[in-house]
């Protein structure tokens, strides 16, 4: 046996091992650095941070192979790995203050961050499903202890528990498909089971279709399509804010990017049956995390349902595939990621001494109380909602167009009428912050300043209107980096 | 296609399944049954049982136990290492290191943060 690696192995995964790395180093340095300075640990993970990402930028354009070709760091990755870079930054940005009076562990935070980040770059890179499910793993143990950092909150247990047992059940069924896969096709290789895919003897043997039928339950788990949403309005509500924005972001594209490689690059034979499967799983989840959503008075649980309708869209630009269609969830992965960040940013400054402003009433006249970040927030809803001159618009529009090229008509008319819905709930917070009073029990005075918190929501809202007005930068990145994933299917 | 090659399998199952079953039905049917309230204890190696079984335990098993985990499949991953030794080389010494490395750094920050404390 030969185990020889060169650099080129270690150089394909270096973001995932600085990371990694780092995150090591921050827990030491919460152990034994001088008087816990948790200012000190979130410059350390930022830089760390921006470490891996210019190692990501460098390796851009050259596509290396490591690990005898089970991991990659072509431009797919790479531009997905970005996303989850800047969702995490943006993530430690607006936890500065919050987890301080919070009294959260400090290291264990940034730390955990760290590793769920590498996971979840792991995931986009994989081309084997057993370092998928690595990635997931890494990704998934870390958010579970995240949920429950508020360890006094019995709310927040509630979510790491909730979380912890509904995500060890879906990943059960994911490496459960996996294993029939395996078993169908004899590797664990996502090129090599297209390969055997194409033989008529391995196309119709039933196992692997229930492979496929058990991965797509397993991944619709963790990007909470409905019907297996179950867990997300409770999990997102009773975490910390600053998780919840992490996590509706960040691991939701993770599984998206690691759905992708999967269907595109493995299931790439069976490509007409899960697209209807997903068409209809598209349909569903728009529908219900739209209509839903519509009845919230909590923001937090409203934006958890937001963020299901927000997978539909993604999933309806997964179905219709090709450069364009998968393009287009590049380019939404990190317009969604703004605007989510940004809004809960918003929620996250305005929780004042460990008391949160959630409710709709507490927003009564906040556009005159705090101006600037009542600005930020509309920006954030129009974008949300798909207002033109914002990046969640200019996603949409790719998303949408791309389905009627190819012909799903009636797809994207539902897509619309599921935008026009959700135009109520999230104009509903503009409504309240502009015209109406406020009251004895909402905000009466703008919140305290924290220039890490300002940064964040202005760098957030500053990704919206540029993504919004100058769109072709992000989407020739985006398209770029799909063309090797439809060019070899 | 492959299924001739599980056949042994299968009967082995239903040896296991069919002697084990016999052996209890043919104990339920012919054996006598004078229970007193000695007999009907649960047999806890001899001891007199307190209490019920149901009770919490301190969170600080967990915590040793898990401690204990760790560094268990440790020790299960060195084993086919030192097996292999000579074939690995430098490079597998490099990478036993590196894994070690982080193993000891999860002993420090348990260590530090109190959980190997009993009391």
């Amino acid at each position: 046996m030969n185990f020889s690696l060169s650099a080129t192995d270690f150089l394909t995964i270096l973001p995932e091992l600085i990371l990694c790395g780092m995150g090591m180093v921050v827990l030491l340095f919460d152990l034994f650095g001088s008087g816990r300075n948790t200012a000190n640990l979130a410059w350390l993970t930022l830089l760390s941070l921006l470490a891996a990402g210019y190692a990501d930028i460098t390796m851009m354009g050259q596509n290396l192979m490591g690990f005898s070709g089970t991991v990659t760091a072509d431009d797919f990755s790479i531009a997905f790995e970005l996303i989850f870079l800047s969702v995490t930054a943006l993530t430690v940005l607006l936890s500065t203050r919050y987890v301080h009076e919070r009294g959260m562990g400090y290291g264990e935070y940034y730390s955990l961050l760290l590793f769920a980040t590498a996971g979840m770059m792991l995931m986009a890179s994989s081309l084997d499903m057993l370092m998928i499910f690595i990635g997931l793993e890494i990704l998934s143990l870390s958010s579970y202890i995240l949920c429950g950092m508020l360890r006094r909150d019995a709310r927040s247990n509630e979510s790491a528990l909730k979380y912890f047992l509904l995500g060890a059940f879906a990943t059960g069924f994911l490496l459960y498909g996996m294993m029939l896969l395996y078993g169908a096709t004899g590797t664990i290789r996502l090129r090599e089971i297209a390969e055997a895919l194409r033989h008529e003897e391995v196309f119709v043997n039933p196992i692997a279709w229930m492979g496929m039928g058990m991965i797509l339950v397993g991944f619709g788990f963790k990007i909470a399509l409905v019907p297996f949403h179950m867990w997300t309005p409770d999990v997102y509500e009773g975490a910390p804010t600053t998780v919840t924005a992490f996590l509706s972001s960040g691991p939701k594209a993770a599984s998206f990017a690691a759905l992708i490689r999967i269907l595109v690059e493995g299931l790439s034979p069976m490509q007409e049956q899960w697209s209807q499967v997903l068409w209809v799983l598209a349909v569903i989840t728009m529908t219900l995390g739209n209509v839903v959503a519509l009845q919230q008075d909590n923001i937090k649980r409203m934006l958890a349902y937001s963020s299901i309708a927000h997978a539909g869209y993604i999933l309806v630009a997964v179905v219709v595939g090709g450069a364009e269609g998968l393009g287009a969830v590049v380019f939404y992965a990190l317009a969604y990621t703004f605007m989510n960040t940004g809004a809960f940013g918003v929620l996250i400054l305005t929780a004042d001494r460990g008391r949160e402003r959630l409710t709709f009433e507490d927003f009564r006249g906040f556009g005159f109380v705090s101006p600037a970040l009542g600005v930020a927030m509309f920006i954030f809803m129009l974008s949300l909602a798909g207002i033109p001159l914002t990046g969640g618009f200019a996603g949409k529009f790719q998303i949408f167009k791309s389905a009627i090229d190819q012909g799903y008509i009636w797809l994207t008319v539902i897509g619309m009428l599921n935008s026009v819905v959700s135009i109520y709930y999230y104009l509903r917070i503009v409504v309240v912050m502009y015209m109406q009073p406020a009251g004895d029990d909402s905000l009466q005075e703008p919140p305290r300043a924290s220039i890490p918190l300002y940064t964040a929501i202005a760098l957030a809202a500053a990704g919206v209107i540029y993504l919004g007005i100058f769109p072709s930068g992000w989407i020739g990145i985006s398209l770029q980096s799909v063309s090797l994933l439809t060019a070899g299917g | 296609m492959i299924a001739e090659q599980y056949l042994p399998v299968l009967m082995l199952i239903g040896l296991a399944l069919g002697l084990g079953g016999m052996f209890t039905l043919l104990a339920i049917m012919l054996g006598p049954k004078r229970p007193t309230d000695v007999k009907r204890m649960p047999f806890e190696s001899g001891m007199p049982t307190e209490g019920s079984g149901f009770r919490r335990y301190h969170v600080r098993f967990y915590l040793v136990a898990m401690i204990f985990l760790i560094f268990d499949v440790e020790v299960i991953f060195l084993y086919p290492w030192a097996v292999q030794f000579r074939n690995l080389g430098l490079f597998g010494f490099g990478e036993l290191m590196v894994f070690l490395a982080v193993l000891v750094l999860g002993l420090v920050y348990a260590w530090k943060k109190g959980a190997l404390e009993w009391e």
